[in-house]
């Protein structure tokens, strides 16, 4: 799934660097959530998850690239969404999922909330590294 | 310069409609225009409506929070009205349940609720609760 499913539509790839594209990022989502088809609680569901991930972006991965698409794999239909950043990556994964968690004075839902609000999420991250985040986001 | 989200003063409320999909430098100039306003104006209820918002994320949802608890604490209560039963489904799931703001379903049920506290509060006998006259000046 850090690939996009053969078949899907061509891919829209968005720099997400300053405040003013995370809500750049909600509304493409937003778009190819409709397009797909989602119900209305699913589009919310991702949206929200993007801003999530987008705002984790800007903050913490100094800037990156968005990249998102319909997705079809065999009959299913969905929405796939991909954050990548060249920052400082995250240390340790499972802390960073952790519900509460922060290394800044956010809430710390942002990952592990995204991660209940979709059906497929691949984080991959490593100290120095920088950071990518894959969700997807299937038609029931 | 961004946007700034307007503050309406209505008797003795501040009413607060978010129209716009939140840049979260707009969040934070709400949380201190409406801290400066309740001081400014000595109100005693806050009113956000959020009615047009087609998602609230931890940003905004802490947003929320924050300003319900700075609102008491200069005096004034806070309700959040009129948000959309997929926005509520997608905060729980989120793990954002706003336990300590209230809510109410919208305008007329906000600024009822905050026109009982007040009586209440003020020792007014025989109001009652829910009344959407909401115009009336008691001071
Ligand atoms: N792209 C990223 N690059 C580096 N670190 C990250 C990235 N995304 C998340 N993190 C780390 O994971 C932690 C948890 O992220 P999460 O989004 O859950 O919480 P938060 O952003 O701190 O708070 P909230 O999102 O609730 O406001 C962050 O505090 C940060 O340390
Ligand atoms: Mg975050």
């Amino acid at each position: 799934m850090t690939s996009v499913p053969v078949g899907s539509d061509p891919v829209q790839e968005v720099g997400i660097v300053a405040s003013g594209d995370v809500v750049k990022a909600r509304q493409i989502i937003r778009t190819l959530a409709q397009q797909s088809r989602l119900s209305l609680v699913d589009q919310t569901k991702l949206v929200t998850a993007a801003s999530e991930l987008a705002r984790n972006t800007v903050v913490y991965g100094g800037g990156g690239t968005m990249r998102a698409c319909v997705a079809r794999d065999g009959a299913k239909v969905g929405v796939w969404v991909q954050f990548t950043d060249q920052g400082q990556g995250i240390p340790d994964l499972e802390l960073a999922l952790t519900d509460g968690w922060s290394s800044g004075k956010g809430m710390g839902l942002g990952l592990s909330g995204a991660r209940r609000l979709v059906d497929e999420f691949d984080l991959r991250s490593a100290a120095g590294e920088g950071t990518t985040v894959t969700v997807v986001k299937w038609v029931r | 310069m961004t946007e700034r989200v307007p503050v309406l003063k209505i008797g003795d409320v501040l009413l607060v409609s978010i129209q716009v999909d939140l840049e979260d430098q707009m969040v934070l100039d709400l949380q201190e225009d409406l801290s400066d306003r309740i001081v400014a104006t000595g109100a005693r209820g806050v009113v956000i409506d959020i009615s047009a918002l087609e998602i609230v994320d931890s940003f905004v949802g802490r947003m929320l929070a924050t300003i319900a608890s700075i609102s008491r604490l200069l005096g004034a209560e806070t309700v959040v009205v009129g948000m959309r039963p997929a926005v509520a489904m997608t905060l729980v799931e989120l793990g954002l349940s706003l336990g300590g703001v209230r809510t109410a379903l919208n305008l007329e049920q906000g600024l009822g609720y905050l026109n009982s506290a007040r009586d209440k509060q003020l020792g007014v006998p025989g109001f009652t609760a829910g009344s959407p006259d909401t115009g009336a000046e008691t001071r």
